[in-house]
Parts: C-alpha cells; structure tokens; sequence
C-alpha cells in the first residue's frame, strides 16, 4: 500500500513503516515486500550490512527470515569490522545448532579467533559461546584453550565462558581446562575471576573426580571472599554499597557444592560464612541476595549447629521484611529446611501463620505447606483453629489440598475424640463441595469407632445438614449417619453435659431424607446412600407406626423407575423387601460393626478417587428371590456370619459356616500377592485361593472354595469358580461360575455374597437357578466397586435346597 | 533466555542460550508474555514456569524476563537485571523504548557483553561501557 518496492530501504525506515503499518495485514504486506527483494537483489557490498539489518529486524518480530543465513556468511568472511559484527549477530540469531549451515561458520570463527584485533576474537568468541555444537567445539577446543591463558584479561573472560558452554557439550574435554582454570583463580580482575568460578562450579556439577581435585582450593575462595567483603570497595563492582555481589554469590555457590557432603571442607568455610553473614548490609535487596545465598549453603554443607540456627534466623528476619520476593524465597526454604531443623522453625510459627493472609497466591501455598509440616501435638489446637479460618476464606484451588491435609494432622495428633469429631465437621462444613472423598471416608471411619459420640455426631450432622443443603459431601455424610445410627436422633442427646439437642420427630429426619433423594442438587453418590439410609431408618424407628412405614415405603419406591441403574436397583431391590420380606427385614437391617481401621488395611489397592464412598455392605443384595421359608431363618444366620467375618482372626477350621472367615484371611493374605502383582490386567482373579473346606452334610449351606480359575480337587457337590475383571478403577466385575459335579439335581440354587461396608456389591440375577447334574453350571455377575482401595474381601455362600446332599 | 517484551507483546529482544525450534521459541514467548502481565505489583517477580524460573521485572512499559533454572538465585539475577538496565541507560543516555527498537543490534552487544553461555559475564559498569565505546568507534 503505497510502498515504493524498488530501493532498498534503510533500517530505520523500515522500522518506521512498520510501526506505521496498522493493521496486522499491512505489517505483513510490507515484510513480505522487504523480503522478497532483499532475496532477489544482488546487493553491492556497502549495502549488505543493512540488508542484513533488516534481516536481523524481521527475524525478531518473528517472521521467517532464514534465507539471510548466506548472507550473513558472506558477511562475516568480510575484512571489515562492522560487517563482522552484523553478519556474527546474525549467525547468532538465526543460525542454531542443528543447521548445517553454521558449519560453514567454524572455519571463519577459527581464523577470527587467532587475529589480532582483540575484537574480532571476542565476536568470535561470542558467537562461539551461543551457538556451538559438539562437533564445533571439539575443532575449536584447543583454540579457546591457548586464549585461556592470553594476555588479555577481556578475552580471558570470555574464553572462560566459551569453555563452560563447551564442557556442557562435551563433558570429556574437561580435562584440558583444568589446569587453566585453576590458575585463573589467582586473578585480580573481577571479571576473570567470576567467569572463572562458574567455569569451575560447572566442572565440579560434572564430574566428581574434579570435585576432589578443587577441594583443595577451598582455602583460596575463602580468602578472595575475605578480601572482597574487607578491602571496602572497588569502585567498578559494587552495586549499592556491596562490593561485588555476584561475585560473593558464585563463590558462596561453589563452596556450597565444594563442602557438600564433606566435613573437612566444610570447617574452613564455617567462620567466614558466618563473617559475611554479619557484615552484609540488609537493607537493600542486594544485601539480602548474599544472605539468602549464605543460608542455602549453610544448608548444603555439614556445617555446625550454630551455624544452622543463624542461617534460621535470617530467613526469620526474611520473612517479617515487607518485599514479598524476599519473603516468598524464605518460605520455600524453610520449606527445604523444616525437615532438618525442625525447632529452630517452630520458633517463626507465628510469623508464618501471618503469611497465611497475604493477598499473593503463591505465598498463600507454600505457607499453607509449611503450615502443615509444623503441626505437632502441643500446637494442633491453635494450628487448627487457624487452618480452619484460613480454609473458609481462601481460594478454591487450596480448598481441597487444605481438607484432606488438616484431616491428616487431625486424626495424628488429635487430643481427645471429642474434638476430632468436632474438627472433622467443621472442616466439611467449611469445605464445601471441595472437600474429597478421602475425607469424608475419615469421618464415616472415625464415627464408627467411637460408639459414645455417636448420637451427638448425628444431631450435628442433621444440623449442618438441614442449614446448607448444597454441600454435598456433608449431606453425604449426614445422610449415613442417620441410616445408621438414626436412633440417636430420637432422643435428646447431652453431650458432656455441654449442650442439649432436642429429639427430632422421625417426620423431621424423614423429611430431610426425602430432600436428599428428590433435590437436583443431590450427587449420585448421595442419593444412593440417602435410599439407603431410609431402609435403615426403618428398622430404627423408635414406634414402628404404620404410617411412618409407609412413607418409608413411599421414599424407596420412589426412584423404582429412575434412569440411573445403581439407584433403580437399590430402589427396587428395597421395595421387594417391604413386599416379600418383611419378616427379615429387621435382621437384614441389622447396625454395622465397627469398621476396620484403616491401619489394619495395609494391602491397599491403588486407591481410585471419586465415585460411591460409602457402601451398603450390610444388606447385601439378594439378586433373586430367596428361596424358601425354610431358608429364611439361616439367612439370619448366614448374614450374621457374613458381616462378621470382618474380625477375621478366627483360625480356619473348616467348616459350614465357620468356613468363612477362614476363608476370609486365606483370601487377604492371596490378595496381597495378587495385588502386587495385578495394575490394571483385564482377568484379574481378585479372589485368591479360599481355603479348601470338606463338605458339609448341611442341608444349606456349604462353605466352598472359590479359585483362581483352576477347578478344585475333591469337592463333592459343587466347584465354584471366580474371574474378575477390572472395569474401571474401582470396580471388578466377577463372573462366578458354580458347577454341579455331583450327580444330584441342584435346584433353588442361589448365590451370596457379603463384602466389608467399604465396598459396594451388586448381584446380578443368575443364569438359572437349577443345576443339572454333572457339569450343569449357573454364573452369575457381580460387580463390586472398591472406591477406597481398602483390600476387597468377599465372603461367599452356596446353596440350594438340595435334596441329595446329605 | 533473556526476553524484552513491551506490554502488548511484541519482542524488543531476545536471545537464547538453550535450543529450540521456531515454533517452540514463539510459543514460549507467547507464554511467558501471558504468564508475566497479568501479575500486578502486588506479586513477587518469580514465576515458577514449565521446570524453569522466570525472573522479571517491570521498567515503565517493558518486561525484561529472564528464565534460569530452578536452583539458582533469584535475588541475585533480579539484581542482574538492575545492572543491565542501568548500563542501557547510560550507553543510550536515559534509554527508552524507541531506542532499543531502532537500535537493536547494539542492544545485542550489550547483551553479549554482560552475558555470556548463559551466565553473567561482567558486572562492572564501567568496564562494560568502555568496551562498547571502543566498538563504536571501530565501526
């Protein structure tokens, strides 16, 4: 638009049009103009250097300019020095290591490097230190070698350097400058002796043997720190007062790496650590750029307690200082420090609690972290109460980490149980949607335990519940509390004589169940424990009224008919106990034990976050219609030995329905291997080899192996057999596969299974329910989801109203 | 990597020490600028980015970035940084923005000469000022 094309352009007008240029379509059009006839003109050699120019310039506002590179090694063949330069900047620029081009570059970089005009030696250098490759290096080493050691202390430096970027290339040549290097060191100049304390510090990161062979230059560093810190100031180097600070942090670097790990060094370096220490100025950031490098390699080497509390000391001074870069830096190394010296942190506490509140995000985090590590027995009180506070106002990015964290140190140090309890519930209450399940499994697990606060754990929980209907989790929580230990809501609960919750009517706690099942705002998860939890209800209701039972009734037939499947089971499966049941329904609804501790599952599973928490294990679910009345009173008894085999410390004697628990521990203990072995494989046998038990001349029920999908040897009656595959994280799909070997017409058969209340069974219905003889078989599918990563134990009961079996 | 950018994004300068590809260099560049405006005053100057450090700090409309590795000093390049600006400024005599654009070569031996394989080179000012008077002259 408006452009002349033909004369090639000067740099600034360039630049000009192209600041001028409004849109970005019009900034295009000019670089495409520029481009196209800087390729095409053959520019006479005054020229090149701004064809060049402009090259350079398109290059950086991010244009491809990649055919200049010829250009730009016609350039630095040149004699003149301006053309050097342009043309060394711009195989800088747009040459990199993996163009075959800039090989063409090494031999002009070596004969610059041996001219005599310190200049073009130090362009070469330059263009040497960024932008070589192994094989570059490898021709050029000796040259950098001989400048090493040159006169000039200008091309020292920067021949140091060039041997730092080559070392990074080719660690094997290091040798060679190991003899330079260590002269270097006796430099005066600071320059020289920076480049050459760097050079050295990235030899030693390389390569151990020649960090012993530094070693012994440590009393060298210290003396040149002694000089810089006493000798007041060169005027060059001091930046605000401090004479030559980066050079105090390099060394300070390379005695940290040089005294790692080794005491003898280690002790010269203590007293001059702590002169510097002293000495620096803090009131500029400077001063507080050595000290934070002091503290970090006081804590890199083995230095001595005193020593460690001082470098303590001043990140507790770092941290009251109002520049949040120098307190964000305290945090963080506290952070590396707490784990060494733990009392010496403890003494900042308060002020790190303070960091809490600061408006910076980052800050935010790592005192939250550093937090956490501090809290121990004496402090979890005061700790929590902040944590708490700090939880309700934060951000939601924190809110989980904060959660489950504080459910940790709560359960570690807790004083008493009372006000773990307390602490749990504040903490989902303040947690919102954002506390995990992990969390609330913690609470389920420490309410169960702790039989004497129950009750009073329940009306809290109906409390926080009917206030704020949008937390799910708590809700979820509430929910089961009340399945289970509703008939604390019934009366008036004292707790410690402090306060004094008045009875809820079971309307009440009915019509907060049913708000769980109808509200849009309920999670799956809730709903499924809510249904659950009515069925319990109903067994708990302190008068077993008529019409209470029928809106129990009411509530779980409601979902009969919903589109999600957990919820349409449970929902029917409740329903057909209030038809054809009723008579075991109490037994069926029966309170849970207390739950395993979690320190006792030390065979976990990988441990799936999410989905359903907490399950209905008790009432396990009968996928089809019990057989016969005859039946029903050794369900009773079947279901108390089920849920009892929790406390599988009985020793197996074989046996009907003793055979379970036995089975139970021989089934962990195959689990444990499995597990270990097993990450996600699609036939994963979850059920190990239960034990093998005689057949019992019990008309019900007979304890059968289950096995890995190898048949068992000397059954009489029946071989079960299970395959489980994995589906998702949590679930395994078992396919149990009963047998009929026997020669007797199986009829009524059916299938039971109990599983721990941390983990959710669902039966499908059964193939059939007759077994013919020999060979005839019946599967069944069962699904258990373990969101917990708690071991899976599953009980197993068979039977059948066999007419032949004994 | 060093980086200048001004505050709409656009690169005044920039000169790497490790390797990448183009795109990779766009995109970095991209991020860092997205990384580095949105934070206020109120922020402290480091940003933790991909497995690196990004040190910045703000001169009236322009972010002089640097990106080091994690274990180094963040005080003492944000102190590096300081230096820099300062030798610009008397190199260009109260150097702003226009200067570095139209002169941005020079701004690269600057550069070159404070930094140098990816470490600080020379800290003295004046040392640094007397070289780049030397060249000048030789053009």
């Amino acid at each position: 638009k408006g452009i002349i094309a033909n004369t090639p352009k000067r740099l600034r007008d360039l630049i000009r049009e192209i600041r001028a240029a409004k849109t970005a379509a019009e900034e295009r059009a000019v670089h495409h103009l520029n481009s196209n006839h800087t390729k095409k003109r053959h520019h006479p050699p005054s020229r090149c250097r701004n064809v060049a120019k402009l090259l350079l310039y398109i290059h950086m506002l991010g244009y491809p300019a990649h055919f200049g590179q010829m250009e730009c090694l016609k350039l630095v063949a040149s004699p003149k020095f301006s053309d050097k330069r342009i043309g060394y900047l711009g195989a800088m620029l747009l040459l990199d290591e993996r163009a075959e081009v800039h090989l063409l570059v090494t031999n002009s970089v070596k004969n610059d490097m041996n001219h005599s005009t310190q200049y073009i030696v130090s362009l070469a250098l330059s263009t040497l230190g960024s932008i070589c490759s192994p094989e570059m290096s490898r021709d050029l080493a000796g040259e950098v070698q001989a400048l090493i050691k040159s006169n000039n202390a200008y091309l020292r430096k920067k021949a140091a350097l060039c041997a730092l970027r080559i070392i990074q290339k080719i660690p094997d040549i290091m040798e060679m400058y190991i003899p330079c290097a260590r002269s270097l060191l006796n430099e005066k100049n600071h320059g020289v002796l920076l480049t050459a304390v760097c050079l050295i510090s990235q030899m030693c990161q390389l390569s151990p043997e020649t960090l012993n062979h530094f070693r012994r230059l440590v009393p060298n560093l210290v003396r040149i720190l002694k000089n810089l810190i006493m000798s007041g100031f060169s005027q060059d180097h001091d930046v605000n007062g401090v004479s030559d600070p980066f050079l105090q942090v390099k060394i300070l670097q390379l005695l940290r790496i040089l005294g790692h790990q080794d005491s003898a060094a280690s002790e010269q370096m203590n007293d001059i650590l702590a002169q510097v220490a002293t000495n620096t100025e803090t009131s500029k950031n400077v001063g507080h750029s050595i000290l934070y490098e002091i503290v970090l390699t006081i804590m890199g080497i083995e230095s001595e307690s005193g020593l460690r509390v001082l470098a303590v000391n001043i990140l507790g001074r770092f941290l009251l200082n109002t520049d949040k870069n120098i307190r964000y830096v305290a945090l963080s190394t506290l952070q590396r420090v707490v784990q060494a010296d733990y009392n010496a942190v403890q003494r900042h506490r308060t002020t790190i609690v303070d960091c809490l509140r600061d408006t910076d995000a980052s800050i935010k985090r790592r005192a939250m972290e550093l937090c956490f590590s501090l809290i121990n027995g004496q402090n979890i009180r005061g700790m929590a109460k902040e944590m708490l506070s700090f939880l309700a106002d934060c951000g939601s990015e924190f809110k989980a980490d904060c959660c489950s964290n504080l459910a940790i140190a709560a359960e570690r140090y807790a004083p008493n149980k009372r006000w773990h309890v307390d602490t749990l519930l504040k903490l989902l209450a303040a947690a919102g949607n954002h506390a995990r399940d992990d969390v609330v499994v913690a609470a389920v697990q420490l309410i169960s335990e702790q039989s004497a606060y129950q009750a009073y754990a329940v009306h809290q929980l109906f409390y926080y519940a009917s206030q704020d209907f949008s937390q799910q989790p708590m809700v979820l929580l509430a929910c089961w509390c009340i399945g289970e230990y509703g008939g604390g809501l019934f009366s008036d609960c004292c707790a410690d004589g402090l306060e004094t919750y008045s009875a809820k009517s079971p309307e009440e706690v009915l019509g907060l169940l049913e708000q769980a099942l109808l509200s849009s705002q309920s999670r799956q998860s809730t709903k499924h424990v809510a249904v659950t939890a009515v069925m319990k209800l109903s067994t708990r209701l302190p008068h077993q009224e008529q019409q209470l039972l029928d809106s129990i009734r009411h509530l779980a037939a409601y979902h009969c008919t919903s589109s999600q499947l957990e919820l349409q089971q449970r929902s029917v499966e409740f329903s057909a106990i209030f038809r054809h049941h009723e008579n075991i329904r109490a037994a069926l609804l029966e309170p849970m034990p207390v739950m395993e501790g979690r320190a006792e599952s030390g065979r976990d599973l990988p441990a799936g976050s999410g989905a359903a928490a907490v399950a209905s294990g008790d009432s396990a679910e009968v996928g089809d219609e019990v057989a016969a009345a005859a039946a029903a009173a050794a369900v009773a008894a079947t279901f108390e030995s089920l849920i009892n085999f929790d406390d599988s410390s009985t020793g197996g004697v074989p046996n009907a329905t003793i055979g379970l628990p036995n089975a139970a521990t021989n089934s962990s203990s195959m689990l444990a291997t499995n597990n270990s072995n097993s990450v996600a494989g699609p036939l994963i046998d979850v059920f190990g080899d239960l034990g093998v038990s005689e057949p019992a001349p019990v008309s019900e029920a007979s304890a059968l192996p289950a096995l890995p999908p190898i048949a068992s040897a000397g059954i009489a009656g029946l071989q079960l057999s299970l395959a489980g595959s994995r589906q998702q994280s949590n679930n395994v799909d078992l396919i149990i596969r009963a047998v009929n070997l026997g020669d007797t017409n199986m009829t009524n058969f059916l299938l039971q299974a109990a599983v721990p209340k941390s983990l959710q069974l669902s039966m499908m219905p059964a193939s059939g329910d007759c077994l013919p003889p020999a060979g005839g078989s019946v599967t069944q599918k069962a699904v258990v989801t373990n969101p917990n990563g708690v071991s899976a134990l599953c009980g197993l009961k068979a039977w059948s109203g066999l007419k032949g079996l004994g | 990597f060093i980086l200048i950018q001004n505050r709409a994004g656009k690169t005044r300068l920039a000169k790497w020490y490790m390797h990448f590809e183009d795109e990779e260099k766009q995109k970095l560049i991209e991020e860092v600028h997205a990384t580095v405006t949105v934070r206020d005053a109120k922020h402290t100057n480091f940003v933790e980015f991909r497995n690196y450090k990004i040190i910045y700090r703000r001169y009236a409309g322009l972010y002089f970035c640097i990106c080091v590795d994690i274990g180094d000093n963040n005080l003492m390049y944000l102190e590096a940084i300081h230096n820099f600006v300062e030798v610009l400024n008397e190199y260009f005599h109260n150097v702003c923005e226009l200067d570095l654009v139209f002169n941005f070569y020079k701004v690269y031996t600057v550069v070159d000469e404070m930094f140098l394989a990816g470490e600080i080179r020379e800290t003295s000012q004046t040392k640094v000022l007397r070289q780049l008077m030397m060249l000048s002259t030789l053009e």
